[in-house]
């Protein structure tokens, strides 16, 4: 079976409130869902990989062929637990380590 | 794929239409500001034929805080063609960028074919209002407007109402394509929470089909060379375009 090429993408959550980590994957799914329905959503592979609810910084993780997908969704976002929102992709990598060094820089 | 991201890199990226309350000097510097922080090298701010010269200087001051280059620009709202000819033979001398909301079809076709206009943009979100066709697109290939696509209405609008904008506004992208009309796009938000990064808005422009170079074009090239174009217009050394003053006095 050949394998999943996967990309990891630091997120920076803009908002006046905390969110919890369920709060903002909610918000992701929703907005995917929104855009590319269920079938769309359910090729991006999306997973929470690391959320600091102080920093507001995430990291999430999705399938190489959905990259495109998911940064239209993720600009889509207003609101995160019914409070005003953005989320910014602050780095793209196809690895974690990789993605750290880019933060890092 | 990695040609784009080195080039996405050095790119200059422009928002031409950030909507500030130039009546709230706090605001506005923290618009800007916020504009700066995402990665925006150039930005204009709609003014009115009300704005007060002091509000322009403090606009002026928060963009130079900021490190941001400023460009004026001024939206008209004719009613008719002649409206449209008076207001721009009055303006054009005077600001960076004209863009004209066409509302009614007349208005449309006479900004689309007028060398004077910059941008055309298309505020209504209801496709019966929207009057960018084949027809309008010849018209505009032939002079040097340019179609300016808003994502505010894609952020804010919701279920069947952003469905059908998304509809018109593939369509209408489709045609400018066709027609070579650059295609501008622009946030149109007047909320520090509603703006997106360049790249941002480029993905969101892959929602009404433009291909990833384009949508960076989209957001860089295409603003940045219409205030390039002008301002070398507005400078008093340009004579006609291709010929400009190098030097003078009585030695020449």
């Amino acid at each position: 079976m050949k394998r999943v090429k996967r990309r990891y993408l630091a997120l920076q959550v803009d908002s006046d409130g905390a969110p919890s980590a369920r709060e903002f994957m909610d918000a992701v799914w929703g907005a995917v869902a929104k855009l590319y329905g269920e079938y769309g959503t359910s090729l991006t592979s999306l997973a929470l990989i690391d959320y600091d609810v102080e920093r507001k910084t995430a990291v999430i993780r999705t399938s190489l062929a959905t990259v495109d997908l998911v940064r239209t969704s993720l600009a889509s976002i207003t609101s995160v637990a019914n409070r005003e929102a953005a989320v910014h992709v602050a780095a793209v990598s196809g690895t974690i380590k990789a993605l750290c060094e880019k933060l890092k820089r | 794929m990695q040609k784009n991201r080195v080039a996405a890199m050095r790119r200059a990226f422009a928002d031409l239409h950030l909507r500030v309350n130039l009546k709230d000097p706090a605001a506005t510097a923290r618009m800007i500001n916020k504009a700066a922080t995402l990665g925006y090298r150039l930005i204009a701010v709609p003014s009115s034929p009300e704005t007060r010269a002091d509000e322009i200087v403090k606009l002026r001051t928060a963009c130079s805080e900021a490190k941001i280059d400023l460009a004026s620009r001024i939206d008209i709202k004719p009613r008719t063609q002649n409206e449209l000819i008076q207001q721009l033979r009055r303006l054009r001398r005077k600001l960076e960028v004209i863009c004209v909301n066409c509302e009614n079809k007349e208005v449309a076709r006479q900004a689309a074919k007028d060398r004077r206009v910059d941008l055309l943009n298309f505020p209504s979100p209801d496709f019966r209002s929207r009057f960018f066709d084949r027809a309008e697109a010849e018209l505009a290939s032939n002079s040097l407007a340019a179609l300016e696509i808003d994502v505010k209405p894609l952020l804010v609008l919701e279920g069947p109402a952003r469905i059908r904008l998304l509809s018109s506004l593939r369509r209408e992208a489709a045609i400018a394509r066709e027609f070579h009309v650059p295609i501008v796009v622009s946030s149109g938000v007047a909320a520090e929470m509603l703006l997106r990064k360049p790249r941002e808005m480029a993905a969101l422009a892959f929602l009404f089909g433009l291909d990833e170079a384009s949508a960076l074009e989209a957001v860089s090239q295409n603003p940045v060379a219409i205030v390039k174009r002008n301002r070398e217009k507005l400078s008093s050394k340009f004579v006609a375009p291709g010929i400009r003053v190098i030097k003078e006095g009585k030695d020449c």
